[in-house]
């Protein structure tokens, strides 16, 4: 979406996730610079994998599942199950294999290709309604 | 329904253009009436006005094309009942807010069990008994022939028939209760051949004293799914063959995990989807009469899906 280059984007959101694990110096970085994304493609592709069956969603009408939490202000969001910065890359890895990263939640790991991935992360990171 | 996909939608496709030429030209007449009533000559007008177009226009046309259409709509349909009695007979039960399957014998006994999911052989038709198990529901799949009313204490029939192998989407289409519109249904048409390999599997698996349906995987958290299932209390209510769990009251689950669809034809059926309907399904379909197991924790959520997914 920012980017300038083609590979410009892969070092430094790997960076951004290293640093988000070891560090929290200073505001976290939660800019969609995830590269070229599509985010309605990101929005149908919340609907189509089911992700609406337990979160809610402010422009997805139904399903609104109540089991998981409410990400209608997702993008405003400090921590991803309130424990990893909400940094791109992190949440990128998050939504394609939840349990790797929270032992025990209840999200299972979600088959998406890269390009899938990006175009949810970057829907998530732009939910700011309220 | 303006998209047949075989010969008995194709039917009903052919009266509702049918019909709507026949209303775009009485609109028109309509228009051109009123056009000369306000602008036409004096002599047009009064002819207009006369008592013999009153007769004719008001009412010898009208009623004669009501009589033709009611006589030739009638004769058209008759063909989507009428059964040659050697069709393969299935049963579709609705509920509040789901659909049981069964398939019958020649007899009519029931020799498999099944829910919201519709498999029939593509290239011939098939007859489906409709009954209701609560209140009026009507089953209606667009693409592949009429619509039907289920009502309770009554057995109504009617024929599916699919040119093409395929997956075909289905809707109540009488409104039933709050979450009606989320009361969907899927209809599998199949190669012939592949469908009578497919039923007789079915058969067998239902028939089956010993467990078939347990997975033989060493995967812990179908294991534990499995003995969850028990004490969780879902058994009360859904049947597995070959286990214990024989309860009626909700859609049979023995093959829950090769149904395209979860909640009755509305969610693709998916980990995620089968954690987060077991959790609360009462968010996704309001007042459906299975409640939210918000009392499981994450884990056992986990592996009850993963039992589910099992079962196929």
């Amino acid at each position: 979406m920012v980017d300038d280059s083609a590979l410009g984007w892969w070092p430094r959101w790997l960076v951004t996730a290293c640093l988000g694990l070891v560090a929290c110096d200073g505001p976290p970085d939660r800019a969609p610079s995830v590269g070229d994304v599509d985010l309605a493609r990101g929005r149908q592709l919340v609907v189509e994998k089911g992700c609406a069956a337990c979160h809610a969603f402010p422009d997805v009408r139904w399903p609104r599942g109540g089991l998981g939490p409410d990400l209608q202000a997702f993008g405003r969001q400090g921590l991803i199950a309130g424990q990893l910065p909400n940094q791109p890359g992190v949440l990128m890895q998050f939504i394609r294999n939840a349990p790797a990263l929270v032992p025990g939640t209840a999200m299972p790991a979600i088959a998406l290709s890269d390009q899938e991935a990006r175009d949810v992360t970057a829907y998530l990171l732009q939910l700011k309604s309220r | 329904m303006l998209d047949p996909q075989g010969p008995l939608s194709n039917t009903v496709t052919t009266l509702a253009w049918v019909l709507i030429a026949l209303m775009t030209a009485i609109f028109l007449l309509v228009c051109a009436s009123m056009w000369v009533a306000l602008y036409g000559s004096d002599t047009l007008r009064e002819r207009l006005g006369g008592e013999k177009v009153v007769r004719w226009f008001g009412l010898i046309i009208p009623a004669g094309i009501l009589f033709l259409l009611l006589a030739w709509g009638t004769t058209m349909v008759a063909g989507m009942t009428t059964l040659r009695g050697d069709e393969p007979r299935m049963r579709v039960a609705g509920n509040i807010y789901w659909w049981r399957v069964s398939y019958l014998d020649d007899a009519g006994r029931e020799v498999a069990a099944d829910a919201n999911e519709l498999h029939i052989p593509a290239g011939r038709p098939v007859v489906v008994e409709m009954v209701s198990e609560d209140v009026i529901h009507s089953f209606w799949v667009p693409k592949l022939g009429g619509k039907m009313d289920m009502i309770p204490g009554r057995v109504n029939r009617l024929k599916l028939h699919a040119d093409r192998a395929g997956v075909y989407g289905g809707q109540c289409a009488e409104f039933c209760g709050g979450a009606h519109s989320l009361m969907g249904f899927v209809v599998v048409a199949h190669e012939a051949a592949d469908w009578e390999r497919w039923l007789a599997g079915r058969r067998a698996a239902s028939a089956a004293a010993v467990p078939t349906s347990v997975p033989s995987t060493g995967d812990v958290d179908v294991q534990r799914g499995r003995r969850l299932f028990g004490d969780a209390g879902c058994a009360a209510c859904h049947r597995i063959a070959g286990t214990p769990a024989q309860g009626l009251s909700g859609p049979d689950l023995t093959h829950v995990g090769s149904r395209l669809s979860l909640g009755a034809g509305i969610l693709p059926n998916t980990r995620a989807t089968l954690i987060g309907w077991i959790g609360d399904s009462q968010s996704i379909k309001p007042n459906n009469r299975m409640p939210s197991y918000r009392s499981l924790g994450a884990d056992e959520l986990r592996a009850l899906a993963a039992y589910m997914e099992s079962l196929r």
